[in-house]
């Protein structure tokens, strides 16, 4: 069977600055008629630059210097520009990451759709339109005879994510590339769009080049793997050679980095991979990976490794298989997993020692309308929200974008105020408390953000923006220097020397500015400016979720080991799972504003009891290699929360709805001293026998999961 | 020991040398800032940029020189005193004391000999006939204008030409050494980098607009002294002599008038992104309703009532400089007033995007005070904006004093200026024969300005607007590595589609 893509040592250069970029420097790979091809590897590693090349769509200062990309046989590279207009859609067609900023806003989808048939198959009129609603149907589009006719920003990420899958399937293509697909959306959303590819696939026989960063994804959908790093392809194997025994160095060292229930258990820190991927204007002697390896001797550095063959179909540029250079490690795996340095778990602290206790926290934003500016109605972010954190503790709160969780961090901090609620700290209530008596608490919780790119003044040197929160909240380290300015100074700079070091970053890198810094090194830095004022709570608003699998595990191990040494208690907002898996104490799931299941780690991951944690916990992709789960599908999308649903904020998307759940909203079901949900699968608390009669039955219908 | 003059700062003059050591101090600042320094290296890329930024470095030199002023003695022997004479002069009046000195009777075309118009001559026979009389000094050393004056123009300019050219070719052997020093390399090859253009600053650009200037310069200032190269104006003074006084009046409307509205722009601005609610209300209801005014009506009123004020209050100033100059500065000051909106609906935009920046958030989590957040987060964040802004309105505000002047609303009739040439030319169009020299210097010098701040701008902008990606694709090519002899890439190639195809 010949190969339907087969690229040949291509090689394509950026010219940016004053060394070219070698983006993509001499790979080579097959993709079959029908098959998923998952290109892996972390960002900067030249991923979506192979797929702009393929579709020769590259930047202005990119140029394809070297190889071949021939579809079917013929070399897309020696085409003229004219024909190549034929293939992009037609042939190949391609998907991006975000749905948000690939449809025209002006444009009502069925024509941005038509555009396409209209090019390939010169479909117009009536005809066209017939087409463009059977290929919304078979995307997957409700109501698609009415939707077909709106405006993209009517329709949700996830459904945008479908239109554009719709729009690439317009050209019958033989091969789709989709570079991260589902990156920017929620778990549920991404599940649903997984299966849509899937089934699309089955039925089409086309061919897909999976572009992603998740192992996760990989597993899902993948048949055949590559693994890129730096520019080349380090490993390609099958899917199940690649899962059950990953070889390359860096790949072993990718699924080390994952977070998950195991390691916690273990006790043991996440695999580091030190360092980031190193920049591509350089010349490579030797391993790309050498820096990193831990397995790298003296060949490694000197030479660069050619293709092993580990098993059919599975090969591995390392020194470490070739038979010729005499391989050092017998067992790679084995050497491997010796070198887990382990972090001792927190104390645990006195049982009721509680730090935080936020009760029925409510924040509404207004909607204005009209000339006045009329309120006329809320959106209700936060709906009523308790919860609780002991001393050196964590919480988790997971959900989905647009929940309200970072909301709820931000209205702990009251840099929103809230609408109503209390929040005591310590004991002290923070809601109404005035600018100046809030102040003198702020050292005492600080937060980290998502986005390490714009949790930084790019105009600021690092010493001064960790020294920023000690000037202002007058930290003081020792009294004695209250008098002497000139010895407070030099004692505040040997304080910002400490706090680098705690973090992992030498003293000397405090003259600079955050631009010369990668973005786990930013989190870094931003860890340690909330740091300096000696916190005792640290609300980490998604705090590795912008990084790479490589880089989070870095991160996630330095706020292990600042919560061991200082007792810091964190309130980890998150939607990845097995971060909480391995992050957390205490998990609560937030949907539509408010909390719908609260419990230990265990409890509600292992043992998760309102549908909607369900339903959330099956759509995580899962490593293994063969999943024997159901997978719950949530169909739809989150609900607005201006105008949220009557009864059960999920009832619209639920399996169990009951008439009851329609009407008012559940109240708490407990099931251990530490794990409650809502919802009436299960016996309310203060509710009637009647009620509880019908739950039962729901419940009995339940234990099937 | 008395002074031989008495130095005199106006109010713009003053203003000047704040602006300018507001400059120097933030050259320095930028010099010690490797994240400041680099959008001005990208400044620096740019050919056209640095080519325009020569020919702005001469009007601002000449605008310096004429910033300088004072009043010189003037000998009085009835009580021996001295006594400081009431016209204030500047630096540059005294180098080109020549051209203004040297004054005619009435028109005279350029490089004329004679006058422009016909007088009645009283013959030594004591008749009476009407023709075109020499002029008092331009041309005035030649015996025989009719044969000797073209000969005599050429020779001159090609002489100063030669000369400015001999003046370039030592310019660009400094600079060559110069950089030869720097990079430790040797002098030849260096200026073969120059005249390829391989240099990172584009030194050749530079230096061909330094070239030609100063071929033109040295040709002018060779003929100046002997003729009136852009001819005279009604009253005999020399039109070279006035474009060149003009200069300063354009730079002061465009810089001044900059310096005048920041505080309202950047104040406003940032207060309405950063507080919203009222404040923001407030501040965007000034601001609508003052760009919904008509801009020169508003100017004009406010003009008009300063010089009623100026008229019944003689006794205010002490010469006609210092009224002319307060004029001039009241007009910025109007200027700045009617134009900070742009600037400050452009700023609360961006103040309200940065407001809900990750790094503005984390500052209010340690309960920094609106003033720092303000002056240390925001302010640095908005300064590319500013500085694209003032660069742009620069030109649209020289432009717009010549509009006022004509129009009668701008600068005292006594100051020279872009727009009162243009004014006074204006009559002088209808007439036949026609006086065309004095608009078309005042228009060449004018669109000189313009069109350099205009290209400079363009270079800041793309330099410091984050949109606007500029890279040099002038990077050389890499090396091909020889990756088709590698002899591992071969086998495994094949090996991989055995693999593949069972």
């Amino acid at each position: 069977m010949s190969p339907l893509l087969q690229i040949d040592n291509l090689e394509t250069i950026l010219h940016t600055g004053a060394m070219p970029v070698r983006a993509v420097d001499g790979i080579t790979l097959q993709i079959l008629q029908g098959e998923t091809f998952a290109l892996l590897g972390e960002s900067g590693c030249g991923k979506s630059m192979t797929a702009l090349s393929i579709m020769r769509l590259l930047p202005e200062v990119g140029e394809i210097i070297a190889g071949s990309i021939r579809i079917g046989g013929e070399d897309l590279l020696l085409l003229p520009e004219a024909a190549m207009r034929n293939v992009r859609g037609r042939r190949i067609s391609m998907i991006f990451q975000e749905p948000m900023l690939s449809l025209n806003p002006v444009m009502t989808v069925a024509e941005q759709i038509g555009e396409a048939l209209q090019r390939h198959f010169d479909l117009r009129g009536a005809a066209q339109q017939q087409r463009v609603l059977e290929l919304l149907n078979q995307v997957g589009i409700p109501d698609a005879a009415h939707r077909m006719t709106e405006y993209p920003f009517q329709f949700s990420g996830g459904m945008k994510q479908r239109v554009m899958i719709a729009m690439a399937l317009a050209g019958e293509p033989e091969l789709l590339i989709a570079d991260e697909p589902t990156t920017a959306l929620d778990v549920t959303i991404q599940a649903q769009v997984l299966e849509l590819m899937r089934g699309l696939q089955q039925r089409s026989n086309m061919a897909i080049l999976l572009i992603t960063h998740d192992l996760g994804v990989v597993a899902e959908m993948a048949q055949r793997v590559a693994v890129m790093y730096a520019g080349e392809i380090v490993e390609t194997a099958t899917r199940e050679d690649f899962f059950r025994s990953p070889a390359h160095p860096y790949s072993r060292k990718l699924f080390a980095a994952l977070p998950g229930r195991a390691k916690r258990r273990q006790g043991l820190g996440l695999e580091m991979i030190s360092g980031n991927v190193p920049p591509l204007s350089q010349e490579f002697v030797g391993c790309r990976f050498a820096d990193r390896c831990d397995h790298a001797w003296d060949l490694c550095r000197t030479t660069a490794p050619g293709w092993s063959v580990v098993a059919t179909g599975h090969q591995v540029r390392c020194h470490l298989f070739n038979q010729n250079s005499g391989s050092r490690i017998q067992d790679p795996v084995k050497a491997a997993e010796t070198d887990f340095q382990a972090i001792p778990n927190p104390k645990s602290p006195l049982p009721n020692s509680e730090l935080l206790r936020v009760t029925d926290l409510k924040v509404y934003f207004p909607i204005h309308k009209g000339l006045m500016k009329r309120v006329v109605g809320h959106v209700k972010a936060v709906d009523g929200v308790s919860l609780t954190i002991a001393r050196g503790k964590t919480l988790a709160l997971v959900g989905e974008s647009g929940c309200g969780k970072t909301t709820v961090g931000k209205g702990i901090l009251q840099l929103i105020t809230p609408t109503a609620g209390s929040v005591r700290y310590d004991g002290l209530e923070l809601v109404g408390l005035e600018r100046k008596q809030l102040r003198e608490k702020r050292a005492e919780f600080q937060i980290i953000f998502q986005d390490p790119y714009s949790s930084l003044n790019p105009r600021m040197r690092i010493t001064d923006i960790i020294e920023e929160g000690m000037n202002a909240l007058n930290i003081r380290n020792n009294d004695r220097t209250d008098h002497a300015g000139h010895q407070s100074l030099s004692l505040q700079g040997k304080k910002v020397d400490t706090l680098l070091q705690r973090v992992g970053l030498p003293p000397e890198t405090k003259w600079r500015y955050p631009h010369e810094f990668s973005g786990g090194q930013r989190q870094r830095i931003a860890i340690a400016r909330a740091l300096a004022v000696n916190p005792r709570l640290l609300i980490c608003d998604e705090p590795t979720s912008a990084l790479d699998v490589s880089v989070q595990a870095q991160i996630l191990n330095l706020l292990k080991e600042l919560q061991a040494s200082l007792g810091l208690a964190y309130l980890f907002i998150t939607h990845n799972i097995s971060v909480v898996e391995y992050f957390a104490d205490e998990v609560a799931v937030m949907y539509l504003g408010r909390i719908v299941e609260w419990g230990s780690v265990d409890e509600v991951l292992g043992n998760p009891k309102h549908p909607y944690t369900q339903a959330l916990l099956s759509a995580v992709p899962v490593i293994e290699l063969n999943p024997k789960r159901e997978v719950i599908r949530l169909h739809g999308d989150l609900p607005s929360p201006a105008n949220p649903p009557a009864g059960c904020h999920f009832h619209p998307r639920c399996r169990h709805a009951m008439p009851v759940c329609h009407r008012t909203y559940p109240g708490t079901s407990t099931f251990s001293a530490t794990h409650t949900a809502r919802c009436y699968l299960y016996p309310q608390q203060q509710d009637t026998s009647t009620k509880h009669e019908d739950c039962c039955t729901g419940a009995s219908k339940n234990s099937k999961f | 020991m008395t002074m031989l003059f008495k130095p005199v700062i106006l109010w713009t003059d003053a203003l000047i040398y704040l602006l300018v050591m507001v400059v120097l101090a933030f050259v320095w600042y930028v010099r010690r800032n490797e994240h400041m320094l680099a959008p001005w290296r990208r400044v620096g890329h740019s050919a056209s940029g640095m080519a325009a930024l020569t020919v702005l470095v001469f009007f601002i030199v000449i605008g310096l020189l004429d910033t300088v002023h004072f009043r010189p003695t003037v000998e009085n022997s009835s009580n021996g005193e001295k006594v400081y004479s009431v016209e204030v002069l500047s630096l540059l009046d005294v180098i080109a004391a020549p051209l203004r000195t040297r004054v005619e009777k009435t028109y005279s075309a350029p490089f004329a000999a004679y006058l422009y118009a016909r007088e009645t001559i009283e013959l030594l026979d004591g008749g009476q006939i009407r023709e075109f009389p020499r002029l008092q000094f331009g041309g005035a050393h030649l015996q025989n204008p009719e044969v000797q004056l073209f000969a005599d123009v050429a020779w001159r300019a090609a002489a100063g030409a030669a000369l400015g050219f001999l003046g370039w070719c030592v310019l660009v052997a400094l600079l060559g050494a110069l950089l030869a020093r720097r990079d430790n390399a040797r002098f030849l090859p260096t200026l073969s980098a120059i005249r390829r253009g391989t240099t990172e600053i584009p030194w050749n650009a530079v230096l061909v607009t330094l070239g030609l200037i100063l071929s033109l310069l040295g040709a002018a200032l060779a003929l100046s002294t002997h003729y009136h190269i852009f001819g005279s104006d009604k009253v005999g003074q020399d039109v070279f002599y006035q474009s060149l006084k003009s200069i300063r009046t354009g730079l002061v409307i465009g810089t001044l008038t900059t310096l005048m509205m920041l505080p309202f722009a950047l104040l406003l601005g940032i207060m309405a992104g950063y507080f919203r609610g009222w404040v923001d209300d407030v501040i965007q209801y000034i601001y609508t309703t003052l760009s919904s005014i008509p801009g020169v009506l508003l100017i004009a009123a406010a003009v008009l009532m300063m010089q009623v004020y100026m008229e019944a209050h003689p006794e205010l100033f002490d010469t006609i400089a210092a009224r002319a100059d307060l004029r001039l500065l009241f007009l910025c000051i109007i200027l700045g007033v009617t134009s900070w909106t742009g600037l400050c609906r452009l700023l609360r935009g961006e103040t309200l995007k940065l407001r809900e920046m990750e790094y503005i958030q984390a500052a209010h989590a340690f309960g920094v005070s609106h003033w720092r957040i303000i002056s240390r987060h925001i302010l640095p964040n908005v300064m590319h904006i500013v500085l694209i802004a003032t660069v742009m309105d620069f030109s649209g505000l020289v432009l717009a004093e010549a509009v006022l002047s004509y129009v009668g609303v701008g600068v005292d009739p006594s100051m020279i200026s872009f727009g009162t040439m243009i004014n006074a030319a204006r009559l002088e169009m209808a007439r036949e024969p026609m006086v065309w020299w004095a608009l078309l210097s005042a228009f060449g010098f004018m669109f000189a300005l313009v069109l350099s701040a205009n290209l400079f701008a363009d270079a800041v902008q793309d330099a410091f607007n984050p949109r606007v990606r500029t890279w040099s694709l002038k990077a050389g090519k890499p090396q091909r590595t020889g990756r088709e002899e590698d002899p591992e890439t071969k086998p495994v190639a094949v090996a991989v589609k055995d693999s593949i195809s069972p």
